[in-house]
């Protein structure tokens, strides 16, 4: 790696912010409670968006607070609501054979994908596209001419789920 | 934000991607195992925007270059919604279920087995 092209205050940032991300991400899988998950996701989440800034993509970091944060979370939090697994309700899991089996899986995992992907990548550092590339105009431009079709079948998808949705959430006629 | 390799954004990807992983492994909970397969999308999508900041594809499209640079973006908008349709339908799933029978332990969850 290029010594001379890293910036120390740039990668603090990105390693107090990263850092905040991942163990969030460990508290989302090892917390025992539904709720403290969700909560540890969501903040998270505000990382991500914020990593999003980072990389000059302005239009999907607030897309990123707005969606994940703003409706899939507080989805998942009504519905952990809705659910009302009291405290004897609780299931208690301490399977101690899938928590090990589990471990070694994500080892080996991480360390797989690691050595063979991020082994060939570790030179770049140099930014390849304009600084402007992630704002709502250039976003916007691409999305409704070159992906104007994609679009559309994902507004499609969208009316699907929420059919379905509504449909799975109807109690039935007696 | 210049200075920043790209190997320390795919590395947080591939961390969340694998806690991800272990998640859905171990938990029991449906609703955090679904939480967990947000967690994976979402470090695909870091990984998308990552590549498409220090490594854009530089096809020239008949119309231009803009459709391959912005591809990862566009990616990332189309796993977004994808994510919350499944999000949405899913969680209707686990809501009836538990409606049905008044327990949501996956392990317990066999109907399909045998």
């Amino acid at each position: 790696m290029d010594v001379s092209q890293l910036s120390p205050a740039n990668l603090g940032l990105f390693a107090v912010v990263g850092g905040v991300a991942a163990l969030a991400a460990i508290g989302v899988v090892a917390f025992p409670s539904a709720v403290r998950s969700a909560l540890c996701l969501v903040v998270n989440f505000f990382m991500l968006a914020f990593l999003y800034f980072t990389l000059n993509c302005e239009m999907l970091g607030i897309t990123q607070i707005v969606v994940y944060t703003g409706a899939i979370m507080v989805l998942f939090l009504f519905v952990i609501m809705l659910l009302n697994l009291g405290a004897p309700q609780a299931l208690i899991e301490r399977r101690d054979l899938k928590w090990i089996g589990g471990g070694i899986f994500g080892l080996a995992l991480l360390v797989v994908v690691g050595s063979q992907v991020l082994q060939p990548l570790m030179k770049v550092t140099q930014v390849k596209s304009e600084a402007t590339f992630g704002s709502p105009q250039q976003v916007g431009l691409t999305l409704f001419s070159d992906y104007v079709y994609p679009f559309e079948i994902v507004s499609v998808l969208l009316l699907i789920g929420i059919v379905g949705s509504i449909l799975l959430a109807k109690r039935r006629m007696q | 934000m210049n200075g920043v390799p790209l190997f320390a954004y795919l590395s947080l990807g591939l961390f969340m991607f694998t806690a991800g992983v272990v998640g859905v492994i171990i938990r029991r909970n449906p609703i955090v195992i679904f939480m967990c397969i947000e967690l994976m999308l979402n470090a695909v999508n870091l990984t998308f925007l990552a590549f498409a900041r220090y490594m854009p594809a530089m096809i020239v499209q008949p119309r231009g270059l803009h459709s391959a640079t912005m591809s990862g973006q566009m990616m990332v908008i189309f796993v977004m919604a994808v994510a919350a349709a499944e999000v949405a339908v899913g969680l209707g799933i686990i809501m009836a279920i538990f409606r049905l029978r008044n327990n949501i332990d996956i392990d317990e969850m066999s109907l399909l087995r045998g």
